[in-house]
C-alpha cells in the first residue's frame, strides 16, 4: 500500500515519460530513446497502480497481462511491414475496445460513492467515454478490413448517410436522458447497452464512407479517437495520467491527420464526409485522355538507367502490394554502383498510413539519406534522367495541378514530367484509387512497363547483373 | 588559351577579335571582365560604358569612385544576391565549386599515399582522412571529391545548419559544444568570439594528429581571412601531409601559407595556390561566361538590354548607374541556406494562416469562452481540475508533436498505440478487487477484459515500434 500522494508522483513522471517519447519519437536521432521513455513510463503508471489501495488481488491481472501480452508479442513480431496498416488499425479498436469496457465496468462498480452533480458528471463521462470508445472500435475494425482487403476499398455510399448518421448522433445523445436517470445500475446498463451498439453502427458506417485513398487521414483520425476514447476513461477514474496520456495521444493524431490533409490539400471535413469518393465515380469516366501509351521492355531500360546520371525513385502502394521493396533497393544499390545519383521521392499520402513507404524502405534496409520528401525533390527533377514510378499513380498525377475538374485538383503531387524520361511500372491501364485517369502515362516523354512490380524490378536488377 | 578555345572559334560566331586591349577598351560598349580593372584600365574605358566584371567594392572603394567618374554603368559580379533565383548568375559559386574540387586533386598529387584504402597482396592502407574547414560552396565540392577519391571526411563549418549539407556528402561534422551560431548571413561565417575560437583551435588542434590532408575555405566578406591553422597545428601533423589553404589570396586561414607558393613546414606541404580555378580553364571559362549569360540574359527584354532596378539579383550587383554610385541594397530578408525549398514552404504557411482565420476564429473563440465560463459555473471542482489537466496536455500534446518527420508518422502512430494502452490503469482498478462471495464480479470480469486487450497494445505497440526504428539507418 502507497500513499496517494507517491502514487500521483509516480503518475506525474510517467506522464512526463510519455510527453518524452513522443517528443523523441519526431526526430530519427532521438526515436529509440523515445520509444525507451515510453516503456519506461507504462511501467512506471503499472507498477505503481498496482499498490494502489483498491488493488487486492492480482491474480485476474497477472493472467489478463500474460495473455494480452503473448498476443501483443506475437502480432508485433509476426507483421510483416506491408501490413502495418492492418495492425495500427487493429490496435486502435483494442483502445476503443478497453475504452468501452473500462466505461461499463466503471458504471457497475463506481469505486466511490457518489451523489447529485458528482454522480450526474461521472454519468455523463461514461456515457462520452463508451460512445467515444465504440465508435473508435467499430471504425478501426472497418478500418482493419479495408486494408487487409477483406472489404472493398470502395466507399459504401448509403442514400442519405448524412442523415443517418445524424439519426445516430441523436439517439446517442437522446439516450443519454433515461440513462442519467436511471434509478439503479441495471436500469441504467439497457440504455448504456443500447447506445454503445448505436455507437458502433456509427462508427462502422462513418469509415465505410471513406474511400481506400483516403485511409491514410482515416488511421490517423482513428488514431486520434483512440487517445480522446482514453481521456474520457481518465475522466471516468478521476485518473489524471490516463487524461494527460489519452490528450497527448488525441492530439498527436489530430495533428498527423491535419499533415495528411495539409499533403492532399484538403480539409478535414471534406474526408471524413467523404467528398471525394462521392463525386470521383462520374468524374473518372468522362475523363477519358486521348493517346496512346507507349511501351518499354526490361532489358531496354536497364541499359538506359547503366548510362544515366540522375535516376529518381517514386514507390507507390503498388510496390507494398508486389513486396517490391527488397528488389528496388537492390536495383538503386546496383545503380549506385555504377555511379548514378539514385534517390527515392516520397509523396506525404502514398501508402495506406502516414509514413507507410519509409517504413517499406527502411525495412528494405534503404539509408534514409538517400529517402527524399516531395518538396526536396520537386526542384531537382528537371535535372533528372530518369523518373521510375512504382506502383504510384495519382500522386504523380499532372491533372491534379492542370484539370480543375478532376477530383484531386490542388493536391500537391511529385512532378516526374519535368524529368527526362519517366517509367511506369504498372500491372495495367486500371486508373488509381482515386478513380481517375493520370495523362501521365500518354506524355511523349513517358513509357509504360506493364507488370507486376517485382517481377518487373527482378529483371531489371537480373539485366543489370548481366 | 589554356582552355583550348582559339581565336578562330569566337570569330567563327560573329565575335571580332581586337589588336589590343587599348582598342577594345576604347570601342565597347559593355565589358564583361573576370577580375576588376586597374586603374589604368578605367582610365582606357569609354564614357558611359557598362562594366561587369568581379569588383569587390567594399575593398576597392577608389576604383569605383574612378569609374562612376567615367560616366560607367558598373555591376559587381560579386555582389550578386545569394538568393536562389540568382544561383544561374553567380560566380562566386560557381568558382567556388570548381575550386573546391581542384583543392582536392592538388591535394591528391601532393599526398604521398592513397586516398582511398587499399587491401592488397602486397600490404594494406587505411583511407586517408580529410579535414574540411568550412562548408561553404568550395568545402562542400571539396567534401564532395574527397569522398568519391574514397577519403574519411570530416568537415567543421561554424554555421550549425551547415552540418546537414556535410552529412548530405557522407562527411563527418565535427562540432563544438559552444553555443554560438557563426550565421553571417549569405552564405558566409560572421567573425566568432573568443571563447569559440578557443574551442574551434583545440578541436583543430585534435584533429591535426589523425588527418593527413587539410582543406580550409575560411572566409569572412570584405575582411582579411581568419586565422584558423596557426603554425602549432601545422607542426601536430605527420611529415608528409598536406594543407591546401583556398583563402591564400585574402591571407590564407593558414599562418605559413604563402600566396602561390607551396611551403615545406617540416615536411608538411601547405599549398597556397590562388590560380586554381585557371587550373581547370576549360570549365571554368565556361561555367563563368554561363553565368554571365544568365545574368544578360535577366537584364535583356522586350525591350533591349536595360538596367531593371527592381530585379534584385541586378539591383544587389549594380554598384554605379551611369555614373551615379548607388547605396548598397538591403540584403535579402532571410539568410538564405543553400536549400531554400523547406523555408519558404514554411514562410507560406506562416503567412497563410492569419488570412484563414478571421472573423470565424473570433467566433469560435468568444463560443469556446462562453462555454468554459458555463462549465465553471455548473460542474463540480474535480471535475474541473482534471479538465485543466486535460486541456494543458492537449497544447502540450499540440506543441511536442508538430516538428514530427514524414519518415516518423507510422513509428509515431504505433508508439501512440502502445500509450494508449495505459488505460489497462482503468482495467486494473476495477479487476484489482479480487473475488467476492460470488467469484468475481461484472466490473471485474470486465476490467479484466480491458486489461487483455489494452496489454496487447503496450507490448504490441512497443515491440513493433522497436522492430521499425532498429531497420531505420543512415548511410
Amino acid at each position: 500500500m502507497i500513499q496517494v500522494g507517491v502514487l500521483t508522483m509516480a503518475y506525474l513522471v510517467a506522464g512526463v515519460l510519455f510527453i518524452r517519447s513522443l517528443g523523441g519519437l519526431s526526430q530519427q536521432e532521438t526515436a529509440r530513446r523515445g520509444n525507451l521513455f515510453g516503456m519506461l513510463g507504462m511501467l512506471l503508471a503499472i507498477g505503481a497502480t498496482l499498490f494502489e489501495d483498491r488493488i487486492h488481488d492480482v491474480t485476474l491481472v497477472g493472467i489478463a497481462v500474460a495473455i494480452g501480452a503473448a498476443i501483443g508479442l506475437f502480432l508485433a513480431h509476426r507483421v510483416v511491414m506491408t501490413a502495418m496498416p492492418q495492425l495500427v488499425a487493429m490496435l486502435h479498436s483494442f483502445v476503443g475496445l478497453a475504452a468501452v469496457l473500462v466505461g461499463m465496468s466503471s458504471y457497475v462498480h463506481p469505486g466511490q460513492e457518489l451523489s447529485g452533480a458528482a454522480l450526474m458528471v461521472h454519468d455523463v463521462e461514461i456515457w462520452l467515454g463508451v460512445a467515444i470508445g465504440a465508435v473508435t472500435f467499430t471504425g478501426s475494425v472497418i478500418a482493419w478490413a479495408k486494408l487487409r482487403g477483406s472489404l472493398s476499398g470502395k466507399p459504401l455510399l448509403l442514400p442519405g448517410r448524412h442523415v443517418l448518421n445524424l439519426v445516430l448522433v441523436g439517439a446517442i445523445v437522446g439516450l443519454a436522458v433515461p440513462f442519467v436517470q436511471a434509478p439503479d445500475v441495471a436500469q441504467g446498463m439497457i440504455p448504456l447497452y443500447i447506445m454503445a451498439g448505436l455507437a458502433g453502427l456509427l462508427g462502422m458506417h462513418l469509415v465505410a464512407a471513406i474511400g481506400g485513398a483516403d485511409m491514410p487521414v482515416v488511421v490517423s483520425l482513428l488514431n486520434s479517437y483512440s487517445g480522446w476514447a482514453a481521456a474520457a476513461s481518465g475522466f471516468v477514474l478521476g485518473n489524471d495520467l490516463l487524461i494527460v496520456t489519452g490528450a497527448l495521444v488525441g492530439s498527436s493524431g489530430a495533428i498527423l491527420s491535419i499533415i495528411m490533409c495539409r499533403a492532399m490539400n484538403r480539409s478535414i471535413l471534406n474526408v471524413v464526409f467523404g467528398g471525394f469518393g462521392t463525386s470521383s465515380g462520374a468524374a473518372s469516366s468522362s475523363e477519358q485522355v486521348d493517346g496512346e501509351v507507349q511501351e518499354i521492355e526490361a532489358p531496354e531500360l536497364a541499359d538506359q538507367l547503366a548510362h544515366a546520371k540522375r535516376v529518381v525513385i517514386v514507390p507507390g502502394y503498388g510496390m507494398a502490394v508486389a513486396r517490391a521493396q527488397h528488389p528496388v533497393y537492390e536495383l538503386a544499390k546496383l545503380l549506385g554502383d555504377r555511379g548514378v545519383d539514385v534517390t527515392f521521392a516520397i509523396h506525404p499520402v502514398a501508402g495506406r498510413l502516414p509514413g507507410h513507404m519509409n517504413v517499406l524502405l527502411a525495412e528494405a534496409g534503404v539509408p534514409y539519406d538517400i529517402v527524399h520528401e516531395m518538396d526536396e525533390v520537386n526542384p531537382k527533377l528537371p535535372d533528372t534522367d530518369i523518373c521510375l514510378v512504382i506502383g504510384a499513380n495519382d500522386i504523380v498525377n499532372p491533372g491534379a495541378e492542370t484539370d480543375e475538374s478532376s477530383p484531386i485538383y490542388g493536391m500537391p503531387v511529385i512532378q516526374v514530367w519535368n524529368g527526362g524520361t519517366t517509367v511506369v511500372f504498372k500491372r495495367g491501364m486500371a486508373a488509381g484509387y482515386a478513380g481517375v485517369q493520370n495523362p501521365l502515362f500518354f506524355e511523349p516523354n513517358t513509357r509504360m512497363l506493364f507488370g507486376d512490380a517485382k517481377a518487373s524490378v527482378d529483371a531489371l536488377v537480373g539485366a543489370l547483373r548481366a | 588559351m589554356s582552355a583550348g578555345f582559339i581565336d578562330a572559334a569566337y570569330e567563327a560566331v560573329g565575335a571580332e577579335i581586337m589588336p589590343d586591349a587599348a582598342a577594345l577598351y576604347a570601342s565597347a560598349d559593355m565589358l564583361v571582365k573576370v577580375r576588376a580593372p586597374s586603374m589604368d584600365e578605367v582610365g582606357l574605358l569609354k564614357s558611359g560604358a557598362t562594366l561587369i566584371s568581379l569588383l569587390f567594392p567594399a575593398q576597392n572603394a577608389l576604383l569605383v569612385k574612378a569609374l562612376a567618374e567615367r560616366g560607367a554603368t558598373v555591376l559587381a559580379l560579386d555582389k550578386i544576391p545569394r538568393i536562389s533565383r540568382a544561383q544561374k548568375m553567380d560566380v562566386l559559386s560557381s568558382m567556388a565549386n570548381i575550386a573546391g574540387y581542384r583543392a582536392i586533386i592538388e591535394a591528391a598529387e601532393a599526398l604521398p599515399g592513397f586516398f582511398g584504402a587499399q587491401v592488397t597482396a602486397a600490404g594494406s592502407t587505411p583511407p586517408a582522412k580529410v579535414l574540411i574547414i568550412g562548408a561553404g560552396v568550395a568545402g562542400l565540392a571539396a567534401i564532395g571529391a574527397a569522398r568519391s577519391l574514397g577519403a574519411e571526411v570530416r568537415a567543421f563549418d561554424a554555421r550549425p545548419v551547415t552540418k546537414e549539407q556535410v552529412e548530405s556528402l557522407g562527411a563527418t561534422f565535427l562540432e563544438l559544444h559552444v553555443e554560438e551560431s557563426g550565421d553571417g548571413g549569405g552564405g558566409y561565417a560572421k567573425v566568432m568570439s573568443k571563447e569559440f575560437i578557443e574551442a574551434e583551435m583545440a578541436l583543430f588542434r585534435a584533429q591535426a594528429k589523425e588527418v593527413s590532408v587539410i582543406v580550409t575555405t575560411a572566409l569572412v566578406p570584405g575582411k582579411k581571412a581568419p586565422l584558423l591553422v596557426p603554425r602549432d597545428v601545422v607542426e601536430a601533423m605527420a611529415p608528409g601531409s598536406v594543407v591546401v589553404d583556398l583563402a591564400a589570396e585574402q591571407g590564407g586561414n593558414c599562418e605559413v601559407t604563402r600566396a602561390d607558393e607551396v611551403v615545406d613546414h617540416n615536411g608538411v606541404k601547405i599549398l597556397g595556390y590562388t590560380d586554381l580555378t585557371s587550373r581547370m580553364a576549360s570549365t571554368s571559362s565556361r561555367f563563368f561566361s554561363g553565368n554571365i549569360v544568365h545574368l544578360l540574359e535577366d537584364m535583356v527584354g522586350d525591350d533591349g538590354f536595360h538596367v531593371d532596378l527592381e530585379d534584385e539579383a541586378v539591383r544587389g550587383a549594380l554598384q554605379v548607374l551611369e555614373g551615379e554610385p548607388l547605396e548598397p541594397p538591403p540584403p535579402p530578408a532571410p539568410p538564405p541556406p543553400p536549400k531554400a525549398a523547406a523555408p519558404r514552404v514554411v514562410h507560406e504557411k506562416v503567412e497563410k494562416k492569419p488570412t484563414k482565420k478571421g472573423p470565424l476564429g473570433t467566433v469560435l473563440g468568444l463560443l469556446l469562452a462562453i462555454a468554459f465560463l458555463a462549465l465553471g459555473q455548473l460542474a463540480p471542482t474535480e471535475f474541473l481540475q482534471h479538465f485543466t489537466v486535460f486541456v494543458l496536455a492537449c497544447f502540450v500534446g499540440w506543441q511536442v508533436v508538430w516538428s514530427v518527420s514524414a519518415a516518423l508518422h507510422t513509428p509515431l502512430m504505433s508508439v501512440t498505440n502502445a500509450i494508449s494502452g495505459i488505460i489497462v490503469v482503468g482495467g486494473l482498478l476495477e479487476a484489482g478487487v479480487g473475488p467476492g462471495a460470488h467469484g468475481y464480479g461484472l466490473a471485474s470480469l470486465l476490467g479484466g477484459a480491458a486489461i487483455l486487450v489494452a496489454s496487447i497494445n503496450i507490448f504490441g505497440g512497443f515491440y513493433v515500434t522497436q522492430r521499425m526504428l532498429a531497420m531505420f539507418r543512415r548511410h
